[in-house]
């Protein structure tokens, strides 16, 4: 590769690819058996960078030069087939030339399996995602393993499209709305997998063979095909199949992206081109690929990617103390919230949890909408009976809170009220051990006062969970003035156990999901104050293809709640949260949403439209995204200059768990890097250079 | 038809046997657990009979000598487990060193006889290269402190120099000559396809990366003469008799068998390649444990009210040539009797310690099929620390016409 624009990768894990000839079962010839192998165990999966594409090349010329054979098959290391392109390898490609040669490479080395002169069989015995799958759709056929944990085409969610072939070759081989489930809805989808069953029924494997002797099988089942025993049918789609399909994927990336992203619409692109050419279909795919590499879009989806998978796996800030030992938790209230934390608690933790509600009739409410709960996950289903079984005997619920005094970790779930919190942590104070960390669920209020007047006020700490608790990813762990470092680091050690993701944050007003959540909706309803009609603001966010709108969010929040904390907000921060005679007027008024009840979103409901004050010029759409981006650019820059949490990137992992903020827009700080309302708003970026999620 | 020699009304039967190829101990197996080498055996007996319910299978009895790591943890339920068997279906370990498979299926037989179940799934297999002979053993002081055995007893390769002075004329010429004709007669079977079709291709993953497949035995060396064999050194004694050449090697492998009540494979459609005539085990002097076929035999023959002139075919063990060769000059019969191990033995094939027993009767069935003019065979094998064993079957295929080829 000496002419070659890619620059050297010496980092790179290379993969090789060994070569074995095998004997067919059956007497039906020989077979090249060629196994990917980066020499590592599984837990550093099989990759394709340059060196990695070169082996295979080289096994595969060698495989072709043979005159003896009647199969290559290919297969990966054990548990794992090939997760795909080094993304390590993509971060560090600067042109468009270079990203283009990458492209080709991969068409050039995987279209090699489709020109042998016998047939290859690709044998999916683990993981296969991006590239790993598209090496095996070069393939005449496949296999997958019954313990393949998943197979995808993850790139669209990533914000690439499978460009090694698979945009092409899928909608050929499983039919175009197949491919269309593989390549569009299932990355827009939560970035959903696909099970072994799910890829034979999809038509993505031919066959679905058991783990325990899956490679055997494979040459087996690959050893009746040569021989004729076993043929494979791949029927042509219609021309109304394809048209269909087309529709139902731009249908789902208008819905997921607003159209908004552009590796959706790249590939929507590509499988329209389905039914021409193979070579143009991969030309295209080598432009789309080069195009989506160097555009801003991937930037941001790369770093909220790894915001995701390493950040909030390992988050920054948690002291280096050992946490307290949890066995025993105790829960003040017994409403919604706390029944949710019980089960979550005993599920995940394992541990006894007790519930303490003021009196006997709310406790034998709870106890009735507990076993309501619990019993109707396992008539749905949802939940094993002998785990309802475990959870109904170790979730106690009682009026008594002596019953606490073993606990290791208490949290506290009762009304959102200043003075009722301060009054239960003084009443637990009476019960508890000394050591017993103590924890509160608010979403708003100050911890550090909760902590006040204490006589430990060091074992307070914020444990804020979102609504429904058993869904939301997300945590935030509030250090109060007083809290000590055990009793952060229990919090972190607690929420790891639930399996949640945790990011420190340093007490102050709704911490930061909501305070940036409250700022938007403040700005949008103070554009409403202005005149801005409703469906105008709603749509005002549209180009930055939000998951929700405006109102939509409005709606879920609840037009109470938000008129509460917005006014608390504006209580803290009079300058910047302004509180709304429009929302307040919404709330007051008994309007739960700014829809019309007939219609539905995004139809305004008659009555509230007439809530918006006449005005000779209200604010467009481009005023009111203008107003709401640099109130974020603002808001956010004195969270950090605050020191509310560490950096940017702990930001935008809440932005992306807690809010569901797109990762074409990296959460949010790096999209006001780029749109550049960050400089003008504070005069230099959030971000120095390419979006770091290790920063 | 011969009743069963339990005394029991209900017949029992060899319905199918397959095998791993063998490999060298350390070699081709190197990187594959011995429990994943019997995996592939259940679930390709399952395979080649479809009509088997895999929850009619009433008991799993697989044997290993050393029953530790990847051996141990009740190999009989973890590979069940392993190999997907449905849950109900239980399962045990077996030992009995070299005769464990052949303990699975006598042990299983009788279960089947007394009718206590219908259908079991035997087997066996040794990891010789994970688990070295001897491995993690504790002999009792006492065995030696009180001479309850002589010193040689542990080690299998000095029990079978004590043959040769307990039998002079069994020369190590004789052990080479018979040597090199197993590996002769392995050669040939090969190439008549005789091997081949009971053997379950397994994936190995290759020492320099990348998987293989195991199709074929790797110990026998084709091509072998008394010349080469009379070169080799005898390990065991300066200036002894026995070789690596005239012995079994070190090996790895697994084999399984289905057996069942005559009955139920009738019911199920399964063919009944071998009918179970009766069994016996029997004790010798460890020092000398290459005899133990010799009273064994006796036993079950006596048992069954045959003589060893009723026997048209014999699979003995090859853990050792002499060996061999006393069990033969016992009953008079010549070294080179084509009714002996026609198909070579386990000094070309290998001999993975407690599967070995089950090797045999698939070789055994096999030949059943290709002569009708034989009604009775025996597998027989000795067994350290002193033990023979000998089940003697019959051919359902048995007419009485015909004749070896």
């Amino acid at each position: 590769m000496s002419d070659s624009l890619l620059p050297d990768f010496p980092d790179e894990v290379v993969t090789e690819t060994k070569v074995h000839y095998v004997a067919l079962p059956g007497g039906v010839g020989k077979a090249a058996l060629l196994t990917l192998d980066n020499g590592r165990d599984h837990k550093r999966p099989n990759t394709f960078g340059p060196a990695g594409l070169a082996s295979l090349e080289t096994a595969l010329d060698k495989v072709a030069a043979r005159d003896d054979l009647a199969a290559v098959c290919l297969t990966g290391k054990p548990f794992i087939f090939s997760v795909g392109a080094d993304l390590s390898v993509f971060r560090q490609l600067t042109s468009h030339e270079q990203v283009l040669e990458i492209g080709r490479l991969g068409h050039r080395v995987f279209g090699k399996l489709a020109t042998l002169p016998v047939p290859s069989f690709a044998f999916v015995n683990g993981a296969a995602m991006g590239g790993g799958l598209e090496v095996a759709l070069h393939c005449s056929f496949r296999t997958v393993s019954s313990a393949a944990p998943a197979l995808a085409l993850p790139e669209v969610f990533l914000g690439l499209i499978p460009g090694w072939g698979g945009a092409t070759l899928l909608p050929r081989i499983a039919g175009p709305d197949n491919a269309v489930t593989v390549i569009v809805q299932n990355p827009l989808t939560y970035n959903t997998m696909l099970k072994p069953k799910q890829a034979l029924a999809l038509g993505v494997a031919d066959v679905l063979l058991d783990g325990a002797d899956f490679v055997e099988q494979s040459l087996a089942w690959a050893a009746s095909v040569v021989s004729g025993a076993v043929s494979v049918e791949r029927p042509d789609a219609t021309d109304d199949e394809w048209t269909r399909a087309m529709a139902r994927a731009a249908g789902i990336v208008a819905a997921r992206t607003k159209d908004v992203p552009p590796a959706p619409q790249r590939a929507l692109d590509l499988l329209a081109r389905g039914r021409g050419s193979v070579a143009d279909g991969f030309a295209a795919e080598d432009q789309a690929l080069a195009d989506l590499t160097l555009s801003p879009e991937l930037a941001a989806s790369l770093y909220a990617f790894d915001l995701v998978q390493k950040r909030a796996k390992r988050p920054v800030g948690v002291p280096e103390v050992e946490p307290a030992t949890v066995s025993f938790v105790g829960l003040v209230g017994a409403g919604l919230m706390a029944r949710q934390l019980a089960v979550l608690i005993a599920e995940k933790m394992g541990v006894p949890v007790h519930l303490v509600d003021i009196d006997d009739d709310a406790v034998s409410r709870a106890r009735a909408a507990l076993t309501d709960d619990l019993q109707g996950r396992v008539a749905k289903g949802r939940l094993r009976r002998d785990l309802a079984s475990r959870l109904q005997e170790q979730i106690t619920i009682g009026t008594d809170r002596s019953a606490l005094a073993e606990a290791d970790l208490v949290i506290e779930a009762v009304v959102e009220d200043l003075a009722v919190k301060r009054h239960v942590f003084a009443d637990l104070e009476e019960v508890v051990r000394d050591d017993c960390v103590i924890a509160t669920n608010t979403s708003s209020l100050p911890v550090s006062l909760m902590a006040k007047g204490l006589r430990h006020p060091e074992r307070v700490v914020g444990l804020h969970f979102f609504n429904p608790v058993a869904v939301m990813q997300l945590v935030e762990v509030v250090r109060a003035q007083q809290s000590d470092d055990r009793s952060i680091a229990t919090a972190f050690a607690v929420t790891k156990q639930l399996k949640k993701s945790a990011v420190l944050v340093v007490d102050s007003p709704g911490f930061v999901v909501n305070r940036v959540l409250i700022r938007l909706l403040s700005e949008v309803m103070s554009a409403v104050d202005e005149g801005a009609d409703f469906a105008t603001v709603d749509r005002s966010l549209d180009p930055l293809g939000m998951p929700m709108s405006p109102f939509a969010l409005l709606e879920l929040v609840g037009t109470g709640v938000a008129a509460h904390v917005v006014g608390a907000m504006h209580q803290a921060f009079p300058d910047r949260f302004a509180s709304s005679t429009t929302l307040d007027a919404l709330a007051s008024g008994g309007f739960s949403t700014v829809y019309d009840a007939e219609r539905g979103a995004p139809a305004i409901d008659p009555a509230v439209a007439t809530l918006v004050p006449a005005s000779d010029a209200p604010p467009t759409s481009d005023d009111v995204r203008d107003r709401v981006l640099r109130a974020l650019a603002e808001e956010i820059g004195l969270m950090l200059d605050e020191g509310v949490v560490s950096s940017a990137a702990d930001i935008d992992l809440c932005m992306v768990l807690g809010a569901g903020w797109p990762f074409w827009l990296g959460g949010i700080t790096p999209y006001l890097d780029r749109c550049g309302v960050a400089v003008a708003v504070r005069g230099h970026t959030f971000h120095d250079g390419i979006p770091d999620a290790s920063r | 038809m011969v009743r069963s020699a339990l005394g029991s009304p209900r017949e029992v039967v060899f319905v199918d046997g397959v095998r791993t190829p063998f490999g060298k101990a350390g070699s081709r197996y190197a990187n594959t657990r011995a429990d994943d080498l019997i995996v592939k055996v259940i679930r390709e007996l399952l395979r080649r009979n479809p009509s088997l319910p895999a929850d009619r299978i009433d008991e799993v009895a697989i044997a290993a000598t050393t029953q530790i790591g990847d051996q141990g943890l009740t190999i009989g339920r973890s590979a069940g487990i392993l190999a997907g068997l449905p849950q109900s279906v239980p399962g045990y370990s077996i030992d009995r060193m070299c005769a464990g498979a052949m303990t699975a299926v006598t042990s299983l037989g009788a279960g089947i006889a007394a009718g206590a179940i219908d259908v079991g799934l035997a087997g066996g297999v040794e990891h010789m290269g994970r688990h070295p002979m001897g491995e993690g053993i504790d002999p009792n002081p006492r065995f030696v402190a009180e001479r309850l055995v002589n010193p040689d007893a542990l080690v299998m390769g000095k029990t079978a120099e004590n043959l040769h002075d307990r039998f002079p004329h069994l020369t190590r010429e004789r052990a080479d000559a018979f040597a090199a004709a197993s590996q002769q007669k392995v050669a040939d079977a090969y190439a008549a396809d005789a091997i081949q079709a009971d053997l379950v291709p397994v994936a190995v993953w290759a020492d320099e990366g990348g998987w293989d497949l195991s199709s074929a035995d790797e110990p026998p060396r084709p091509g072998t003469t008394t010349e080469q064999l009379a070169e080799l050194r005898t390990p065991f004694r300066p200036g002894g008799h026995v070789t690596a050449g005239n012995a079994a090697g070190l090996n790895d492998g697994a084999t399984g068998a289905l057996v069942t009540s005559a009955a139920v494979a009738d019911e199920l459609g399964l063919s009944a390649k071998m009918r179970l005539v009766g069994y016996a085990f029997a004790g010798v002097d460890p020092a000398l444990m290459g005899v133990g076929p010799i009273p064994s035999t006796e036993r079950a023959l006596s048992r069954a009210g045959l003589s060893i002139d009723d026997i048209g075919l014999i699979e003995i063990n090859e853990a050792f040539a002499v060996q061999v060769l006393a069990f033969l000059d016992h009953y008079g019969i010549p070294d080179d009797d084509p009714k002996v191990n026609p198909y070579g033995g386990a000094i070309a094939f290998g001999h993975p310690l407690a599967s070995s027993g089950i090797r045999l009767m698939i070789q055994l069935a096999r030949q059943f099929s290709e002569r009708p003019d034989v009604q009775y065979g025996i597998t027989t094998m000795c067994v350290g620390l002193g033990q023979g064993g000998t089940v003697i079957w019959e051919n359902p295929g048995y007419t009485g016409e015909g004749s070896a080829a």
